[in-house]
């Protein structure tokens, strides 16, 4: 779909980046110390902190994708937002505490406190950095998804603003103005999702919905249509469940219709791409060329409640609970495309609604459709999925090094309890969110990541704008805590600890600085090259790899008093090399990434964790008793390092 | 607001915070594991209507994040609870 950029949203996007600048100016005007920079000196209050949480970790993966899964798809999107906040519990209960007990300032110094060894230092600087960089490509491809429709700008530009002015916040006050802009961030996010989620409920269910130039969904019966229209199902269209007919006003682009499982056919919305001799492409949507101008056109905004319980028209504003009851009891269309490749120079792209009952649309399967199959392996994949989301929340290296921002343990663990408390809140609006989206008559059909903006829009362009700004913020909070966790990993661990740079304390923040912005530099390179990459697909990697790799050696450190130096250093390299591999020859990369058959992929399931994670706890085991034993036991290594703090 | 950091960190403080944190993980764990186990092997249970017209997947899809929230309060109270016995 087309987008219009409007004064609303520029402005109160430039507001939102010049605030954030300010800010930054503001908190770095001070010559900083090593623990200002990387652990904003150790007093961010936890109340702060916590926020800071939420602001860091509700990604745009979160935001948007989360919200637009669950307009597209239903509770499975939902399935996400469980698993995300569940991965909190191995944060507050497994690690939280003896992370902030044992490191400084990042997570290899916590990994590596017992036992000061190279090696260790080296992998987990190498598993940090690699976890980041895979985090950090969906993150600024966002930006560039997000700046397009908001401000009108090339995808580029949006990956080149989010990498400036990052790069801006991170070397001006690293972690203080990483800490405050993450928290401003966390507040506006959940405050306006809040908002918008009493919306929601305030207008309630309608099968009309107001949303502009919205058309309702056409279905019609199979035999309404003469026989001499309808065109032969051949070439690539003959196993599909499409009826063309043949438009009279426009000969060249038939009408086309899915055919639902009742037999009757639902108009579908078609996008050709027709490819020239000279290579110059021309969008056609809908027999029209795409554009603004006169004759011109453009996809119509989709999702709507077909029919509401008792013949109602609509529903006026409901109770939180009476919304997924009367939407359980309702039909909506949800919309789904499949591509034609009809010929060599025309692609044709078939947006069609699906009248699917909100029952079905309330519980998983619509996208993890293994779920309800009857296959083995296809259930062992979601649960792989689910463990991975579990166990990854706490071994993603910018969620632990927030830990070292404040004073102690107690305050670690209160910071955590309130971004629970932020995280859990939002994740219960996105499932109003995305259901509001799903009715709201203002979806992109072309583009789940919109859901959440179009559906602000569908209130007032203000609320979009504001939506969209607190969407880019949401990249700017989350790039900028990775950047920070990758120059810890470069200028901390692996120049002073690997490579034993001898560091003065101004020395440290200059060398922090500088692989911030190498970092910064690198991930604008790689947002603009991987544009076109799936990024829900690297938030999954980030996820399965952060899990396999770092969980395995943090865990078995605080709890098996005969892990070694060698076992902590092989599993984290077992973890990431093997929970990489899978995924790069799981059937999912075969398709969407190489464009092979994902039947030819050679291994049985698509997420790695159920075998990778498992993989690096018997690495440490193994290797760990193949190893000397280490002279103290955790606790009495504990209870020193306690002591030598104290007497600090 | 805060306890002082050193009794917060003698180790026979520490040990019993990680017991109780493990016991906490270990009553979540068993939670998310029955919605696992039933959305993978009994989807059909998780469609009934379960409280106020709301069907059992979003009843305990809010019911895990809720417990989230309510064991993370449980183990901050038992946390400052021993802390006043110290």
């Amino acid at each position: 779909m087309l987008y219009d950029s409007s004064f609303a949203a520029v402005g109160i996007f430039a507001g939102f980046v010049l605030g954030v600048l300010v800010l930054s100016f503001y908190l770095g005007r001070k010559k900083q110390s090593a623990k200002g920079y990387y652990a904003a000196h150790g007093q961010i209050h936890w109340a702060v902190n916590g926020v800071a949480f939420a602001g860091d970790y509700l990604s745009a993966a979160s935001f948007l994708g989360i919200c637009g899964m669950i307009a597209f798809y239903g509770f499975d999107g939902f399935l996400y937002s469980i698993g995300y906040l569940a991965g909190w519990i191995v944060a507050l209960f497994v690690i939280a505490e003896p992370i902030k007990r044992l490191g400084k300032f990042t997570f290899a110094d916590a990994l590596d406190s017992r036992f000061n060894s190279r090696g260790i230092q080296l992998a987990a600087a190498i598993s940090t950095l690699v976890v980041s960089v895979f985090y950090l490509i969906p993150q600024m491809v966002g930006a560039g998804a997000l700046i397009t429709p908001l401000l009108g700008l090339p995808h580029y530009a949006g990956v080149l603003i989010v990498g400036v002015v990052v790069t801006l916040i991170v070397v001006t006050a690293g972690m203080v103005s990483t800490t405050w802009v993450q928290f401003i961030k966390g507040s506006l996010l959940v405050f306006f999702c809040a908002i918008l989620t009493l919306m929601i409920l305030n207008r309630g269910l309608t099968t009309d919905p107001e949303a502009e130039s919205h058309e309702p969904v056409n279905i019609i019966a199979a035999d309404s249509i003469p026989a001499e229209r309808i065109m032969a199902a051949e070439g690539p269209w003959a196993d599909l469940p499409f009826v063309r007919v043949v438009n009279p006003g426009n000969l060249l682009h038939p009408i086309v219709y899915r055919k639902l499982d009742d037999g009757r056919l639902a108009e579908a919305q078609v996008m050709r791409v027709t490819t020239d001799t000279t290579g110059s492409q021309v969008v056609w949507v809908n027999g029209k060329v795409q554009g603004r101008g006169e004759g011109e056109g453009d996809l119509y905004p989709v999702g709507s409640v077909l029919e509401l319980p008792d013949g109602q028209t609509e529903t006026g504003a409901l109770g939180p609970a009476e919304f997924f009851k009367v939407f359980g009891e309702s039909t909506i269309a949800t919309w789904s495309k499949q591509v034609v490749h009809e010929s060599d120079r025309v692609v044709t792209t078939v947006y069609y609604p699906k009248p699917t009952k909100g029952s079905d649309l309330l519980v998983p399967g619509q996208y993890f459709k293994g779920v309800q199959s009857d296959s083995f392996t296809d259930k062992l994949d979601f649960v792989s999925l689910m463990l991975a989301l579990f166990c990854g929340t706490a071994s993603l290296p910018h969620i632990l090094i927030r830990y070292y921002t404040v004073k102690d343990q107690a305050s670690a663990r209160k910071s955590t309890i309130v971004g629970i408390a932020a995280i859990g809140f939002f994740y219960i609006l996105t499932l109003y969110l995305g259901l509001g989206a799903m009715t709201s008559g203002a979806m992109d059909p072309t583009s789940t990541n919109m859901a959440a903006p179009l559906l602000a829009k569908s209130f007032n362009d203000y609320l979009f704008a504001i939506i969209s700004a607190i969407a880019f913020t949401t990249v700017l909070g989350t790039v900028s805590g990775l950047i920070m966790a990758g120059s810890g990993a470069v200028a901390h661990d692996l120049c002073e600890n690997v490579f034993k740079i001898p560091m003065t304390d101004e020395k440290k923040v200059l060398y922090g600085k500088a692989a911030a912005l190498l970092l910064g530099v690198g991930a604008m390179i790689l947002g603009i090259l991987f544009k076109k990459f799936n990024v829900s697909f690297l938030v999954g990697w980030a996820f399965n790899i952060a899990a396999s790799a770092n969980l395995p050696a943090l865990v078995m450190l605080l709890f098996w008093k005969r892990t070694t130096k060698q076992g902590i250093a092989a599993a984290i390299i077992v973890g990431m090399i093997s929970s990489l591999g899978w995924i790069l020859l799981s059937g999912q990369t075969y398709a969407n990434v190489y464009g092979l058959n994902p039947a030819d992929s050679p291994v049985p399931f698509s997420q790695p964790g159920l075998v990778t994670i498992p993989l690096g706890f018997i690495t440490l085991i193994v290797v760990s008793l193949l190893t000397p034993k280490p002279e103290h036991s955790v606790a009495e290594e504990l209870a020193e390092q306690q002591e030598g703090d104290n007497d600090q | 607001m805060t306890t002082p950091p050193h009794h917060e960190d003698h180790p026979h403080i520490v040990s019993r915070n990680a017991r109780y944190g493990l016991i906490l993980f270990a009553v979540y764990v068993v939670l998310y594991g029955g919605f696992i186990y039933l959305a993978v092997f009994a989807t059909h249970q998780l469609s009934r209507p379960w409280f106020g017209g709301v069907n059992l997947a979003v009843g305990y899809g809010f019911g895990l994040i809720f417990a989230a929230l309510i064991l993370a309060l449980i183990y901050m109270f038992l946390c400052r609870s021993r802390h006043h016995h110290s």
